[in-house]
């Protein structure tokens, strides 16, 4: 019809737009190339980033798992440990004498020389002498062989994180020192065996005693609080929503609420738990019950999403059955629909509380993140939390603290990863497809 | 002592339960019909017995420190507290609650040894009180319950009528939740703004919450202009999305068009890992591994990169939020009508045209939505920014600067001790107030585009 594409009728009007198409094709076989490529370039950001996660965790965290200690034979000496009065007795000095019988050419009296050496013993190491000779006094004037942890320094060396070719000055540990700990060690008294203090130990200030113990007791309390009151609550609220209430202006404006505080940021909670329970109903800061109590309205919208889910999915013939043969609304529901619905609800109900275990800031505004060294034996003391340990670890400015965050984060995510495995096992075993 | 009204209570449901039961079944034994299962009968002494018992314990337990404490103060010898102000007052409060529990420090005069006897006597006469009036009430109870087992009472209707109300109540939680938390924001930022002009606030660009402790202390006056706290947390959010948005929505293109079933069932669990991993770990990971690598780079670059800067808690923060956007994208580009990936490949195009001119269109409204809730979600994240972001305010939006963000702010300022009577106190509730109405217009927002958007489709 038109001149100006003479080529066109030659070939044919039909073959000219396959050669078009053709000839673009693989351009745009190109261009979804790339795309892919965007995407799998964009998958292998996010797990190299987790991967960069995980190892940086292991990396550090495992030196945590082992601590080092010393064996000395310790002669406690009845002039220095008094019997009548035992709690001011000098078990430092005790140590550090006995100490000082594996370095012979080293003068004790000297004081500078006697603290050098005595270094090497964690600055706790006096105390867990003074509670064996508490609990046994008939100790004194023995010479028994007690096995201590070392100070985090020579921990630190042992593990091989302090290089010993760096210049002395730029050492933690000076020559001298590090010659000390290795004449211990050609005697065969330093060992690292595993570090049950991790798990048994309250929290210190010195990083080589310092365990999880508190704040595991501590988020063993606060999520048995946040379950007893979430869980009922939780439910509660899921039936009478899925079940029994009318659908009107009230029910949505529940439902809405209930969608709105799942996405208000955890933080806010913590603000409405420091105003409302402790200035308002005067509870006590830092006490596990609070914060189980803040996390419980944080997890109970996850609870009633997933009670009303697995409510759903009970087929309509079980009710129909049940009413058929003469049960009432709340015998249906009670006796029939909840049991059948039990295992999608205690799945949901595990999740929410794994998401409570890992919840740290309202546990930071209601004050868990206090230094406290011995576990609360009620929800009512004062605590701290996993998340809130790793926290105060983070901060803490001695290097075997980076570790042990490692570790307890380690720990944190072993207890998430046990958590999740149950609800998983749950759905898989419990649940049945209709 | 603590548990024994609770035991208490226990039992009397326990007994009320077994004796309703038994004289129920007695007269089902006679012959007489009854309207209600024995069950019922027992179930509404039960429940009688526990709910309003259960009750009253708690508003007992919850009123009685303040109870206590206002008539510890009433005791007090006239004139020992005029002219203190609120701090002092509750700071004697609290000595003498630690004399009470047996820790005594120094020297105390006598009139508060005197407060801290009389503290222990009111305590344990409080205890007592509760004790006998949980033991009356449950007796008083369960003898009415019994009174009411009858051939013809209604005990089914009775006990569904009050599971009925339990459940209401449990549904009605949430609202009391959400009111709680819009009348502590607003009573204690009221307070603030008292103290502090609205337009300091919300126009000032100098924040330095620091109160001079002493009258004569050389210190910051105290500025609360919140203008580069703000600040400070959009640019961290940006930061966020900037790695969180292309990211994520790559993936879930891949993922939903692209990725062999096999691959998807593997890398979707994977993914969810990142969401399920505690901000915590997230903050600590900053700290330990990306800021010193953003430094190492940046000095490798010549460039001057603070300690804590921006990118270090907005990249981790982006890293958090990846499976969140792809999750979201996921579901809007799954939700899309077959019809028209079948029309689109059918007049020809390849998939990746199918995908970037008419899935990826057609699914941009529930996208936005997600990243809507993505954004909420990055200005309320705490323990990220609380680890790895700076405390100090500047008015910086470079990246590589160390700034601050609103929930940085909260939680420095809560942090240790904390007056309800100071502007620095009061200052995070208004930040939060902020934080509470910024989040939430987002979210209802977000949450309308994903449902209308829904409805276009189903």
């Amino acid at each position: 019809m038109s001149d100006t594409t003479p080529e066109y009728r030659g070939a044919g009007h039909h073959g000219g737009t396959m050669d078009t198409v053709r000839k673009g094709l693989a351009k745009r076989k190109r261009k979804q190339m790339i795309l892919q490529g965007f995407g799998i370039a964009a998958i292998g950001f996010a797990l190299t980033v987790l991967f960069i996660l995980l190892a940086s965790l292991f990396s550090t965290g495992y030196q945590a798992f082992t601590q080092t200690h010393v064996e000395l034979d310790v002669f406690v000496d009845p002039q220095e440990i008094p019997e009548e009065n035992l709690p001011r007795g000098g078990f430092r000095d005790v140590l550090s004498d006995s100490l000082g019988q594996y370095f012979p050419e080293s003068d004790m009296t000297d004081r500078a020389e006697a603290r050098v050496l005595s270094s090497i013993l964690s600055n706790g190491a006096q105390f867990t002498l003074r509670d064996m000779i508490v609990e046994d006094p008939s100790l004194i004037g023995q010479t028994i062989s007690l096995k201590v942890a070392t100070s985090d320094p020579y921990d630190q060396l042992n593990k091989g994180l302090i290089d010993r070719d760096t210049p002395e000055d730029f050492r933690r540990l000076k020559d001298e020192e590090i010659q000390n700990f290795d004449t211990l060690s050609e005697l065969g008294l330093i060992s690292k065996p595993l570090n049950t203090g991790l798990l048994t130990n309250a929290d210190s200030r010195f990083p080589e005693l310092a365990g999880l113990k508190g704040a595991l007791v501590g988020s063993f309390w606060v999520l048995l609080t946040c379950f007893v009151i979430s869980f009922p609550l939780g439910i509660g609220a899921a039936i009478y929503l899925e079940e029994f209430a009318p659908k009107n202006k009230v029910s949505d404006f529940i439902e809405v609420n209930i969608n709105n505080l799942a996405a208000v940021p955890s933080v806010v909670f913590g603000l409405l738990a420091l105003a409302v329970f402790i200035g308002w109903f005067g509870m006590p800061r830092s006490a596990p019950f609070v914060g189980g109590l803040t996390l419980a309205l944080m997890t109970m919208p996850t609870i009633i999403i997933a009670t009303r889910a697995s409510l759903k999915a009970v087929p309509p013939s079980i009710r129909e059955a049940a009413l058929g043969v003469g049960a009432s609304k709340h015998q249906v529901v009670f006796q029939h629909v909840l049991p059948l619905a039990m295992p999608g609800i205690l799945t949901g109900t595990i999740i929410g509380l794994a998401q409570a275990l890992g919840e740290t800031a309202p546990l930071l505004l209601i004050g868990m993140n206090a230094f406290i060294t011995s576990a609360a034996s009620s929800p009512f003391d004062s605590a701290t939390a996993l998340p809130t340990q790793i926290f105060i670890w983070a901060d803490s400015p001695e290097r075997g603290f980076v570790s042990r965050t490692s570790a307890a984060i380690l720990v944190l995510l072993g207890f998430l990863i046990t958590m999740n495995a149950i609800a998983i096992f749950l759905r898989q075993r419990f649940q049945r497809k209709w | 002592m603590g548990m024994l009204p609770f035991a208490i209570l226990l039992v009397a449901a326990i007994v009320g339960y077994m004796i309703n039961l038994q004289s129920a079944r007695a007269i089902r034994a006679d012959g007489t019909k009854l309207h209600s299962l024995s069950g019922f009968h027992g179930l509404f002494s039960a429940l009688l017995v526990l709910v309003p018992v259960l009750t009253f314990v708690l508003l007992w337990l919850g009123f009685e420190g303040a109870v206590i404490e206002s008539l510890m103060f009433a005791s007090l010898p006239t004139g020992t507290l005029d002219g203190l102000g609120t701090g002092e007052v509750q700071l004697i409060g609290a000595e003498i609650r630690s004399i009470a529990g047996g820790r005594v420090f120094g020297t105390p005069e006598d009139w508060k040894l005197a407060a801290a006897d009389r503290l222990i006597a009111y305590e344990a006469w409080s205890d007592w009180l509760l004790i006998a009036a949980v033991a009356a009430l449950s007796v008083a109870l369960v003898l009415f319950a019994r009174s009411r087992v009858a051939p013809e009472y209604r005990a089914r209707q009775q006990v569904e009528k009050i599971t009925t109300g339990l459940m209401i109540f449990c549904a009605t939680v949430a609202i009391f939740t959400t009111i709680g938390i819009v009348f502590a924001l607003t009573y204690e930022t009221f307070k603030f703004f008292q103290m502090v002009p609205l337009s300091e606030f919300l126009f000032g660009t100098s924040w330095e919450p620091q109160i001079p402790i002493r009258e004569d202390q050389i210190a910051a006056e105290g500025a609360f202009g919140a203008v580069p706290v703000f600040l400070g947390t959009i640019v961290i959010a940006t930061i966020a999305l900037t790695v969180a948005v292309p990211v994520g929505l790559l993936t879930a293109i891949y993922l939903n068009e692209f990725a062999p079933h096999a691959v998807r069932s593997v890398i979707k669990p994977i993914l969810e890992i990142l969401a399920g991993v505690p901000t915590v770990v997230y903050g600590f990971f900053a700290i330990l591994v990306v800021a010193p690598a953003l430094r190492e780079l940046g000095a490798d670059l010549g460039l001057d990169v603070a300690s804590n800067t921006a990118l270090a808690a907005g990249g981790v923060m982006g890293v958090m939020l990846i499976p969140f956007i792809s999750s979201f994208a996921d579901d809007a580009l799954s939700a899309v009508p077959q019809s028209l990936r079948d029309g689109a490949l059918a007049l020809g195009a390849t998939r990746g045209e199918m995908m970037m001119n008419v899935l990826f269109p057609a699914a941009i409204p529930g996208i936005v939505g997600g990243v809507l809730l993505a954004v909420s979600r990055a200005i309320g994240e705490t323990m990220i920014v609380v680890m790895a972001a700076g405390l100090i305010a500047r008015m910086t939006i470079n990246p590589l600067d160390s700034v601050t963000a609103v929930t940085v702010q909260i939680v420095t300022l809560l942090i240790g001790d904390t007056a309800f009577d100071s502007p620095k106190t009061l200052a995070a509730f208004a930040l939060g107030m902020m934080l509470f109405l910024a989040t939430l217009v987002i979210n209802v927002f977000a949450l309308r585009i994903v449902r209308k958007y829904r409805e276009i489709y189903d």
